[in-house]
């Protein structure tokens, strides 16, 4: 018989996932519907229209799919794999031939499939109930998907590498929470970005977030809000540079510092 | 028969605690053989830098003529030969058994068949039920299972039988022998001296990060001939006599008595008497 490349078990390892996933109904719930419920929540209070046409959901579903990357990402892997770290369950895998890259993959394919099925639930609710309006051309589409891919990827990552800093399952939530809770106010989710203080501004630049929220403006605001970001345009090259840049310090911090046992 | 773990002068230190301080082992080819010691005496150490999990101080190790020292697609190769059963683990709870010996199954060049697998461990019937809901003995079983699936040469066992009930202890150690009679070499680490008994062809005694022993468990520390103790009762006292000869003193008994010698018995040390006068007089 042939030798499986990492590929080929990463492919099942993210079927895998993907079925655990499925099969934990609070963690389902929680992350498929949270988004929707804090654009419940927002576009009820924020019922006003920003500008002339586009209304705060509009704003705000740009904000929430980005979030989104680093909900679904991020902050669920950080808190995920130190449990699966005390349960054994990489030292066992450790014990096999299985490569490492095959189980970053698997988990970057859970990341990317939830993400996708959470954009496609948050567009059909805002659109159903809170008269938010799709990407207007298909080259906005094509970024969606593009940031959605590249943003899941980006946030797998870093969720896999930082979920070396807490030290235990049990404490990881409590380290995770208030960095994610932080960034996504720096970076302009619940508010406008441009409305924060500057300094904010410049913190949130350094980090990935701030970029997949502005990208997601640039795919959901109409192109003449462009002059209101802070460089005046959408800076979507930048913005994908800025993004994958993230990827690969990920990839490297992930690959030097990756535990599958809890020391 | 050809050697598959050898290891010489093998060290390890955590901090000032010399863990593992000059181990010396040869394990051939189809044998079970045990590795006893009481707890911090360097065991797990010694079998997890056999595993590949830890780095070694100092010392040379061969697995399948293998450094598990060794990182990279050669080290996925060696793994592909061994199988890992770890003490305990309570992963995969959202998961069937057959799902999670069959993905496991997908790791490797030559698995067995899953079913065949579940079949051997005695987890047919629970095919179909979530990890999480099984009983710790049948959680050991899968582990088993997802340990022996890549069909290995070799295969560590930590404490197998942990939380087992008698009649299915019995019937693991059947599987065990099953493994070996198949051609697989298996490395056990035990606290049941009669596990070790039943299953080992040979025993390693380790204490302070030091084997004191290598033997057969019918010989390990002088067994075989050690001196027999007989008992019995006479003068309304239970009366005791070491003895290298007890046949003859049994028959000089029976001479004396006329006849039943009350409450006899003769009795060689077991395993655990031995083992545990080779640690005891390890701490001194």
């Amino acid at each position: 018989m042939s030798k499986p490349t990492a590929l080929s078990i990463g492919i099942q390892r993210g079927g895998l996932e993907i079925k655990q996933f499925m099969r934990q109904r609070e963690s389902v719930v929680f992350t498929m519907l949270f988004p929707l419920i804090l654009l419940a929540i927002f576009g009820s209070v924020f019922s006003d229209s920003i500008a002339e046409g586009v209304t705060f959901s509009q704003y705000f579903v740009a904000g929430m799919v980005a979030s989104g990357l680093v909900n679904t990402g991020f902050q669920q892997l950080a808190i995920m794999i130190p449990v699966e770290r005390d349960f054994g369950t990489l030292k066992r895998l450790r014990g096999t031939p299985m490569p490492a890259s095959s189980y970053f993959i698997g988990k970057a394919i859970l990341v990317t499939v939830s993400m996708l099925i959470q954009v496609i639930l948050l567009l059909a609710a805002g659109v159903a109930f809170f008269g938010v309006d799709l990407p207007a051309s298909a080259n906005k589409w094509f970024t969606l998907f593009a940031l959605v891919v590249l943003g899941s990827a980006c946030s797998t990552i870093l969720g896999i590498a930082f979920s070396n800093v807490p030290k235990s399952g049990r404490g990881a939530s409590a380290v995770v929470s208030p960095v994610v809770i932080i960034l996504q106010f720096f970076s302009g989710v619940f508010f406008i970005f441009t409305s924060l203080p500057a300094w904010m501004q410049q913190v949130a630049a350094i980090f990935p977030l701030k970029w997949m929220t502005q990208g997601m403006r640039s795919v959901f605001l109409p192109d003449s809000f462009a002059a209101r970001e802070v460089a005046g345009n959408w800076e979507t090259t930048r913005t994908f540079a800025i993004i994958g840049a993230w990827l690969i310090v990920g990839l490297i911090w992930a690959m030097r510092s990756f535990k599958w046992e809890r020391s | 028969m050809s050697t598959v773990i050898s290891v010489s002068g093998l060290q390890k230190s955590y901090g000032t605690n010399r863990a593992v301080a000059g181990v010396d082992l040869e394990i051939r080819q189809g044998e079970i053989f045990a590795l006893l010691g009481p707890n911090g005496a360097g065991k797990t150490t010694t079998v997890e830098i056999l595993e590949g999990f830890r780095h070694r101080d100092g010392g040379t190790v061969s697995v399948l003529g293998f450094d598990p020292a060794t990182r990279g697609g050669a080290a996925q190769s060696w793994r592909d030969r061994i199988g890992i059963v770890l003490q305990s683990t309570h992963d995969a709870g959202d998961l069937t058994v057959l799902e999670s010996v069959t993905h496991f199954a997908g790791y490797y060049t030559n698995p067995k068949n899953p079913r065949e697998v579940l079949d051997l461990v005695g987890l047919s019937d629970k095919a179909d039920s979530l990890g999480r809901t099984l009983s710790g003995g049948q959680r050991r079983r899968l582990d088993v299972a997802l340990g022996i699936i890549g069909s290995p040469e070799l295969i560590f066992l930590d404490e197998p039988t942990t939380g087992f009930d008698p009649e299915a202890r019995r019937a693991f150690w059947g599987l065990i022998r099953k493994l070996r009679d198949e051609g697989a070499t298996i490395l056990l680490t035990t606290h049941y001296l009669d596990e070790a008994e039943a299953l080992a062809d040979r025993v390693a005694v380790i204490n302070h990060g030091k084997i004191i022993e290598v033997s057969t468990p019918a010989n390990l520390g002088g067994r075989a001939t050690a001196l027999a103790t007989v008992s019995w009762r006479e003068g309304g006292l239970l009366r005791t006599q070491e003895t290298d000869s007890p046949t003859k003193f049994i028959a000089e008994l029976s001479a004396r008595f006329q006849g039943e010698i009350p409450e006899l018995s003769a009795k060689r040390p077991s395993l655990e008497d031995i083992y545990l006068r080779m640690i005891g007089s390890e701490h001194e």
